[in-house]
């Protein structure tokens, strides 16, 4: 009976440990999420081949707009003028920021033009236009 | 002997801890969504940074408010825009591309020209203010 049951022991995989990385892995997964600081307003993205990732969330600033041309930034609509002043505290608290223009793919190219000379206004240079994906 | 296996029937149970946990992990691991922010990058010039260019180095890209391109003056398909463009870069390495659209231009036509540029491998692009 001894015998046996040692061997029956020794064969199987030690499972004790199993929850203590499986709880690691966990923690990894819980701490490593960034939870969705700001939701912003409801754009359908356009499509884009030529696309590349933007380094570090941290340093990412968005500007929502949405095709009726509302413009968002940090949950709270703005006027196009003052965007300017926002962007500046923005900026001026983070020198390696990079503006992420989260626009709608109907928005018209007038109130663009206007971000963009808001943003070189502020002093917010680095610019990216938010896209999805296109499939070729 | 049967006196020590009483004591672990005191235990709690920990056979079971680890499915617990495979379960929060698998909630977490679906409820994260991974958005990574992805787009295409342009670094906009400085206030009054304005340098004049040679007329023989620009390269008039134009936007219409239905969409249609005109590249150097002749109408060009949106799609053929990244092809032509890598051409005439390849002719004049200091050529500029200077992308102009209409006010009422959708911005998801406008993407597309950027997107054509970037695919020529066009470092230098200029976008001029809407009129």
């Amino acid at each position: 009976m001894k015998l046996k049951r040692k061997t029956k022991i020794s064969s199987e995989i030690p499972t004790a440990s199993m929850p203590d990385i499986i709880f690691m892995l966990l923690i990894f997964f819980m701490v490593t999420t960034v939870l969705r600081k700001y939701s912003g307003l409801p754009v359908e993205l356009p499509r884009a081949k030529r696309i590349e990732k933007l380094k570090s969330k941290r340093h990412t600033s968005n500007i929502w707009v949405s095709k009726e041309g509302l413009v968002s930034i940090q949950d709270k609509l703005h006027s196009v003028e003052n965007i300017r002043h926002v962007m500046y505290d923005i900026r001026a608290a983070d020198p390696l920021l990079t503006v992420s223009l989260k626009a709608d793919k109907s928005a018209k190219m007038g109130l663009i033009s206007e971000i963009h000379n808001e943003l070189r206004k502020a002093d917010a240079l680095k610019l990216n236009y938010s896209t999805k994906t296109a499939v070729e | 002997m049967k006196k020590k296996r009483r004591f672990r029937r005191g235990e709690i149970p920990t056979a079971s801890m680890a499915d617990i946990a495979f379960l929060l992990l698998i909630f977490f691991l679906v409820t994260t969504t991974i958005d990574m922010d992805k787009g295409l990058g342009i670094v906009l010039p400085a206030e009054g940074e304005e340098i004049e260019i040679k007329k023989d180095n620009i390269l008039n890209c134009l936007i219409n408010s239905s969409g249609n391109v005109l590249l150097g003056g002749e109408p060009i398909k949106t799609k053929d825009i990244g092809k032509e463009v890598r051409r005439k870069i390849a002719e004049n390495q200091k050529l500029i591309i200077s992308v102009k659209a209409h006010a009422k231009t959708k911005y998801s036509d406008y993407i597309a020209v950027i997107d054509q540029l970037k695919m020529a491998n066009a470092k230098r692009i200029s976008i001029a203010e809407v009129e």
